[in-house]
């Protein structure tokens, strides 16, 4: 049984992370949305931030490939170090390092061109020009998400024409062609009927052998059918932190276990 | 209140008729393609040939727009995406004085400024000689008349596209700049050129700041460098004049009427281009 | 292949920039030589007298005659395009509540009708007042003005009365008034900053505009006393003083623009100033 903050460090090795969030502050005004913060995130595992609404998991997951630039009303400070680098604190490198990590928001946004284009955006910014090299990856990332098989005679048609389950695997795909570490999944199933849901889940399972993937969910049951890590947050601070077992057969803390008891 | 409405709606129609009316003399004696198309304007002797008059006001269409597109595009990409909250602060203001500035005001503007730019610094440079009241002048003038309207319009397109693309640019890899060359100007290019067109219909009817620029000359050449006469020009300088001339006045109520029907069409385009975006 | 980004994303960051604070730039340049032009002669005897000798050769006086004469025309055609304007920009927002696409139509066709170049009204002004028998008078550019800024009294205000949430309505209609009471007491009390700032932009338009007075209006050295004489305008002061060869009276023309863009500033910050703090005591 886990019975401190820092046991819950220990069981997560340091050798292993492979993303380290360093005393973590965000202010909205006069907001302190998140306070504070430290965390280390294990490599090749799925990694929940479970909380309720407006506890700041998805700042959180936004800071971690600092989209909070275009959110001019945040103010953030710390550090967070994708294996070495800082990326709240380097200028020239972010978008490489951004290219470490690929994100999948709840809603599906698929670019303005075609499903090709699409998945081959990662490569294009790369500035790979090697048309066989293109297709190849736009058809490996197209299997990765189970969508090769749908869309390989309509590649050219616009990504809009696709379902939104479609749309979210599409996105999914997009994200892995650039070879990420890392996956941040901002509820990435909200919006996706249970049939579309189940395939997302389902990729990801397979997908972390390969991927280390940090999800933000406030679904319980999504958290206790993924997780091998789970983070409960509650107003921009980390509550408790361990395996799934561990958390929900015995929750240590009142809000964790009213949370619980409100999400079933 | 319907009665209000109705009457509004039907005003265009109204003063279309009206103009009409007052402009049907003309076509007894020639055809809709003959006054369009022709270049003699010769009141005295019953020949109008509107051409000239087309043509110059196409001109300084063009080059305003020319002027104008380019710097809206790139404001409202730095307005939107590059600056800071205190800087879209101040330009609210800016842009809704600019919009409000009369006509009048940019034409005195215009040749105090303006025309003496035009004919010391640019004529010089192209190696001609100018008296600076030019359909160059014109398009200059009437592309910052334009530039707040288009400017609105472009910056409201661009603040429909959702953070999400933008947040999906950026963990993809691209920069800022990147983002919104290939994202939301992309996005955003039927709204964008419906900005442009709506611009364009607003330059099209522009009257005093460019009249009071443009030289008031009827000739239909190319040289950006000499003196124009737009329609709505045509329109307002011979008012005085138009009935001591038979058929002058008709010829003066059709070139209205031109007018009002090209920028009509244009409008009812570029809107309709708009509603159908903003439906989806 | 990174350095060749980000000098591109440099270069436009700049150009863009450029592009944005150069426009602040115009407009305080515009600003500036009108007033540089104008404040030499801005003094009480310009604003408060007419011109005396004519006003093309006459080189004393000052323009009065043109403040008062736009004065009276802007107010007049406000007053008209408010009685006709505001009730049709009621209709839309209370009556066609629940038929979207009728709204839609009508506002589509509206903004259209916001494109026709003042020219265009100011020619078919003439043509009316010829039609009636009418001469250059305060009356015929009244009516002149009034078509031309009733459809941004409509638009603008019904762009306001939008914004206002149905449950508005509903909760009024729900209580007992009928449709008519609905529209005028509650709607108009939400959108009352709203109709200022309509009003205001309006008046602006009306008083500045000069392709719409130049047929109807006519010109005098004299304030006009009824509604049959001709009267003079703060814009077609400008125009017609501007090219004259005698320098008192380019003077008055220069004055004369002064005078104008200081009204359309107050006009365009009030109005900003208004919808601002309006906005907050909003329901939203």
């Amino acid at each position: 049984m886990i019975e401190t903050m820092e046991q819950a460090n220990t069981e997560v090795n340091s050798d292993t992370s492979i993303l380290k969030v360093h005393n973590l502050n965000v202010h909205a005004g006069e907001h302190h949305i998140i306070k504070n913060i430290n965390l280390e995130i294990p490599k090749n595992k799925i990694t929940v931030l479970l909380g309720p609404s407006g506890c700041g998991k998805t700042t959180l997951l936004k800071c971690m490939n600092k989209l909070t630039d275009l959110y001019k009303e945040l103010k953030v400070s710390g550090n967070i170090y994708i294996e070495d680098d800082d990326i709240l604190n380097t200028s020239t490198n972010l978008p490489v390092l951004r290219q470490k990590m690929g994100l999948l928001s709840q809603r599906p946004f698929p670019l303005p061109v075609s499903i090709f284009k699409n998945v081959a955006y990662g490569l294009k910014l790369k500035g790979i020009r090697d048309k066989k090299l293109i297709n190849y990856s736009v058809e490996k990332h197209l299997r990765e998400t189970g969508l090769w098989n749908e869309v390989k005679d309509r590649l050219h048609d616009p990504a809009t024409s696709l379902s939104i389950g479609q749309q979210q695997r599409l996105c999914l795909a997009r994200g892995l062609a650039v070879k990420p570490r890392i996956i941040l999944a901002d509820e990435p199933t909200s919006s996706l009927d249970p049939t579309s849901s189940k395939i997302i889940e389902n990729r990801f399972r397979d997908l972390k052998k390969q991927y280390t993937i940090i999800l933000v969910t406030h679904v319980l049951r999504q958290a206790v059918r993924l997780a091998d890590n789970v983070v409960f947050m509650y107003y921009g601070e980390i509550i408790e932190q361990g395996k799934p077992e561990d958390l929900f057969n015995n929750p240590e803390t009142e809000k964790l276990r009213k949370y619980m008891l409100d999400g079933n | 209140m319907v009665t209000a409405l109705v009457i509004i709606l039907l005003l265009p129609l109204f003063i279309g008729v009206g103009l009409y009316l007052k402009a049907s003399p003309l076509f007894e004696h020639q055809s809709l393609l003959n006054l369009i198309t022709t270049t003699e304007w010769l009141p005295h002797e019953g020949k109008f040939g509107f051409w000239p008059f087309i043509a110059s006001s196409l001109y300084v269409t063009l080059l305003a727009f020319l002027f104008s597109a380019p710097v809206c595009l790139l404001a409202a990409i730095y307005l939107t995406e590059f600056s800071s909250n205190r800087l879209i602060r101040i330009m609210h203001p800016v842009i809704d004085i600019l919009a409000g500035l009369p006509s009048v005001i940019y034409g005195v503007w215009g040749i105090l400024v303006i025309v003496p730019f035009v004919s010391d610094l640019l004529v010089p440079a192209v190696n001609t000689k100018s008296s600076g009241y030019t359909i160059m002048a014109g398009g200059i003038v009437l592309a910052v008349m334009c530039i707040p309207y288009i400017l609105n319009m472009i910056i409201e397109v661009f603040r429909t596209v959702p953070v999400g693309l933008k947040e999906a640019s950026l963990s993809l890899g691209a920069t800022s700049w990147e983002s919104v060359k290939h994202v939301v100007v992309r996005k955003s290019y039927p709204g964008i050129i419906s900005a442009f067109g709506l611009g364009i219909a607003k330059a099209f009817g522009e009257t005093i700041a460019v009249m009071m620029v443009v030289g008031n000359m009827v000739q239909a050449k190319f040289n950006p460098f000499e003196a124009g006469y737009p329609l709505p020009a045509l329109i307002a300088n011979n008012y005085g004049e138009m009935l001591s001339i038979p058929m002058y006045d008709s010829a003066l109520m059709f070139a209205a009427l031109l007018l009002l029907v090209i920028i009509l069409i244009i409008n009812l385009i570029f809107r309709y281009f708009i509603y159908k975006t903003r439906a989806r | 292949m990174n350095q060749r980004k980000i000098l591109e994303e440099k270069l436009f960051k700049f150009l863009s920039g450029f592009a944005a604070y150069s426009l602040i730039a115009i407009l305080a340049f515009i600003i500036v030589i009108i007033f540089l032009k104008g404040f030499n002669s801005l003094s009480w005897e310009m604003i408060f007298k007419t011109p005396k000798g004519g006003y093309y050769y006459g080189g004393e006086g000052g323009v009065l005659n043109a403040i008062i004469g736009s004065l009276y025309i802007a107010l007049g055609a406000t007053f008209i395009a408010i009685l006709i304007g505001m009730p049709a920009a009621l209709y839309i927002n209370v009556h066609l509540i629940r038929q979207k696409r009728t709204q839609n139509t009508i506002r589509y066709f509206l903004d259209a009708l916001w494109g026709i170049p003042s020219i265009v009204y100011g020619a078919f002004g003439f043509t009316l007042m010829l039609y009636l028998g009418m001469n250059a008078s305060l009356l015929a550019g009244i009516i002149t003005v009034a078509l031309l800024i009733t459809p941004i009294v409509v638009r603008t205000f019904d762009e306001v009365l939008n914004t206002i949430p149905i449950g508005l309505h509903e909760a009024g209609l729900a209580l007992g008034s009928t449709k008519a009471e609905t529209g005028f007491k509650i709607l108009f009390k939400q959108g009352f900053p709203g109709f200022i700032t309509s009003v205001l932009l309006a008046f602006g338009r009306g008083i500045g505009d000069a392709a719409s007075v130049l047929f109807t209006a006519g010109y005098t050295d004299l304030i006009p006393v009824n509604l049959d004489e001709p009267a003079a305008t703060l814009p077609l002061a400008i125009f017609f003083q501007l090219g004259s060869p005698i320098p008192e009276v380019r003077e008055r023309a220069f004055a004369a623009a002064a005078i104008l863009t200081i009204i359309i500033l107050i006009i365009s910050l009030g109005a900003r100033i208004i919808s601002k703090r309006y906005s907050k005591s909003n329901i939203k």
